[in-house]
């Protein structure tokens, strides 16, 4: 039998899988590229890798999605984020260990890690 | 954590469209492609957009994926799933504005759509009772038996203004109050699942989608009225549904949300389910307590009424599942939050079943008091084919039709009684110009006839012989008195028959020889059917300027009723016409006319 604060953990560990099911426009929003290109330079791990950590730190206010090639195959992964109402940062040659200090650094600090940003090579 | 969730509707409609396929099909291609511990495939229930199905959604982008075909989905998943490509072509093309993709709030179906008991259908997955807590479910529950008494319980439902939504219109509070004041080792709280309004079907969708919402809130009224033990008569059509609600009571058992001391509080409770077998009278509340009773279900004579006595002669009280979805929502928000929706008498939303000639066959949920136009016109994307818009049916065999000329009447319960209409449980059926309403009132009462369980002499000779007078009349044999002597029975019928079902048979002839008086008298004194649906009344016809001879009638002809030499004008022998229509459908000429 389950008690209220059974019920409650519930809730809450159920509910960051279905925040995923409604449009968030507030939410901030994490895209990486995912076409070929991307896939070969290693996106997948690179996506897996933002979505682990953002279970992790339970973060509620991020949309992750995939996005297709914005042609700079070269450069790829590519990691997109913009916080709502400001202008996207866009992260190249991103790594699984880069993502993470994405998320630690710009998701939850709110500051930019420049040196991987395109502008920065 | 998954990255994506693809939301497939596994409701009666989309399921007949074949979605079990589709859900088999991504599964295997998202196998094929890795991406199983990424993406989550899940079978809901009901989006409502009935017309367009399969219907699937990919969050988080919110990609609206229409009519989907099990051929599509390996691009589906190559592209979108795999490459984060949205595939533009298969969306909804509602949501597609040149290079922007809207969201499905913005398109017209959904916009003015206000969802309280369809909350959860197609969002949850129905088998799974831990997404069903995670949108706040038995909370409810727990807040009213841990922070309220049952005379507050009461006080709230009653506060709220919310009334019964399965045709009545009595208020769910006051219904209550009654039972609750009764002395009794036991008392019952029931659900009506047995939705059998023809072109209803926002039950289902409820069960379908959202079971557990009603099982908290029969738990809810069984905390307020002092009852131990639930009962859910449901159709045994509805498989899908019934399948739901048994996982759905499992699981509400294995989490003790049922049974003994519910939270560790010494309230207890139960629900049992009874499949209905198919007969419409078990709908009305006496002969559906009759039926769970084991008897053959018939209604029994009120008072006393179920409040009073109902089930195996103890307090009763019997809601359908629409209601029973609403009460989680106004414990939870207040019954003020639930009476700031809705007009002065009928608060809330109210969930309708569009079918009929209209473009988005679905389901949809309107604050009260949403006019038929939008309903129709904006949410329904109106009549198809360039048709104009007759009537509307609401409130099945015990309703009546609604004329083009009260398109404008904001929809509630009252407002539909003082037009000669009903609620009812919420089907709206669309008519355009090539329906026929005297064909339609036939129609509405062969259904009652067939379904009339005979205990009374009203309902079971009178509407037969109602529905004799309609036969006269549509096979153009019909007199003026008839209809003045179809009149005074309906209202004979109204006044003298048992239950509610026999009361309310009439009104769909009523109605009709209301609003469309015109229509029947052009049968009785023309012999003509203006829709050009009853057959007996109509001949097809070779209009001789136009025919050029070129055959395509007489070859298309199953009976050969159409002669005449190549390149000269045809004749239709009457005698011999079975009144089929190919004729006129294969005429390149409009050379073929029926009237």
């Amino acid at each position: 039998m389950k008690s209220m604060a059974d019920l409650q953990a519930i809730r809450e560990n159920t509910r960051l899988q279905l925040n995923l099911r409604h449009e968030s426009p507030d939410n901030i929003s994490i895209k990486v590229g995912l076409a070929t290109c991307g896939i070969n330079a290693g996106a997948r791990e690179v996506l897996n890798t933002i979505v682990e950590e953002a279970e992790k730190r339970k973060l509620e206010n991020v949309t992750i999605t995939a996005m297709g090639c914005i042609g700079l195959c070269q450069n790829e992964p590519i990691v997109e984020v913009q916080f709502p109402g400001q202008d996207k940062v866009t992260y190249v040659d991103m790594t699984p260990e880069k993502a993470v200090r994405v998320i630690e650094e710009h998701i939850v600090n709110n500051k930019a890690v420049d040196e991987y940003t395109i502008g920065a090579n | 954590m998954y990255r994506s969730n693809v939301l497939v509707c596994g409701g009666t409609g989309c399921t007949s469209s074949n979605s079990g396929e589709i859900i088999k099909a991504l599964e295997r291609e998202i196998k094929a492609k890795g991406l199983e511990k990424e993406v989550e495939v899940i079978k809901t229930g009901c989006f409502g957009l009935c017309a367009l199905g399969p219907i699937m959604i990919v969050y988080p982008e919110g990609s609206f994926y229409s009519m989907v075909k099990v051929e599509d989905i390996p691009e589906i998943v190559e592209e979108h799933l795999l490459k984060g490509r949205i595939v533009t072509r298969l969306l909804y093309q509602e949501t597609v504005d040149g290079d922007n993709i809207k969201s499905l709030n913005d398109t017209p179906f959904y916009a003015k759509q206000q969802r309280t008991a369809l909350r959860n259908c197609g969002v949850i997955n129905p088998e799974c009772i831990d997404e069903y807590i995670a949108m706040d479910g038995y909370k409810a529950l727990e807040k009213v038996l841990t922070s309220m008494t049952p005379e507050q319980v009461i006080d709230e439902i009653k506060a709220s203004g919310l009334r019964g939504r399965g045709g009545g219109g009595f208020p769910t509070g006051l219904k209550w109050s009654f039972a609750a004041a009764q002395q009794a080792d036991q008392k019952y709280v029931c659900c009506n699942a047995d939705e059998g309004d023809p072109g209803a079907f926002m039950d289902r969708s409820i069960l379908e989608g959202d079971p557990h919402t009603v099982l908290e809130a029969m738990a809810i009224a069984g905390y307020a009225i002092g009852s131990t033990q639930g009962y859910i008569y449901v159709r045994a059509e509805y498989p899908i549904a019934v399948e739901r609600l048994r996982i759905a009571i499992n699981q509400a058992h294995e989490y003790g949300l049922l049974g003994n001391n519910i939270f560790g509080t010494d309230f207890s409770f139960d629900v049992q389910l009874r499949l209905g077998a198919g007969a419409f009278v078990c709908g009305e509340e006496t002969a559906l307590m009759t039926s769970i009773e084991g008897n053959r279900g018939e209604p029994r004579p009120r008072p006393p009424f179920p409040a009073v006595k109902g089930l195996f002669q103890k307090p009763t009280i019997l809601n359908n599942v629409e209601t029973y979805a609403n009460i989680c929502q106004i414990i939870l928000k207040g019954a003020d939050w639930f009476n700031s929706v809705g007009t002065e008498k009928s608060k809330g939303t109210k969930v309708f079943a569009l079918g009929g000639k209209i473009a988005h066959t679905g389901l949809v949920e309107v604050p009260m008091g949403t006019t038929l136009r939008e309903i129709v016109d904006e949410i329904g994307g109106g009549v198809p084919n360039g048709k104009k818009f007759k009537a509307a049916q609401t409130g099945g065999p015990s309703g009546g039709c609604i004329p083009a000329e009260h398109f404008d009447v904001p929809i509630d319960y009252d407002n539909l009684i003082s037009i000669g209409s009903m609620m009812g449980s919420g089907g709206l059926i669309v008519m355009d110009e090539t329906t026929c309403m005297v064909d339609i009132a036939k129609f509405f009462l062969e259904f009652t006839v067939d379904e009339s369980c005979g205990k009374c002499t009203p309902c079971r000779i009178g509407t037969k012989r109602l529905l004799e007078m309609l036969e006269k009349i549509t096979s153009g044999n019909g007199t003026m008195e008839d209809l003045d002597k179809m009149e005074k029975l309906c209202y004979y019928i109204k006044e003298n028959a048992l239950c509610g079902l026999g009361q309310t048979a009439p009104n769909p002839v009523l109605s009709t020889l209301h609003f469309f008086r015109d229509e029947y008298v052009a049968h009785v004194k023309d012999k003509k059917c203006p829709a050009g649906v009853c057959k007996k009344l109509l001949q097809y016809s070779v209009v001789e300027d136009k025919c050029r001879g070129c055959t395509a009638c007489a070859r298309v002809c199953p009976v050969g009723a159409i002669s005449g030499k190549v390149k000269e004008p045809h004749k239709i022998d009457a005698t011999k016409c079975i009144k089929c229509g190919a004729c006129m459908e294969k005429c390149k000429f409009g050379a073929i006319v029926k009237g």
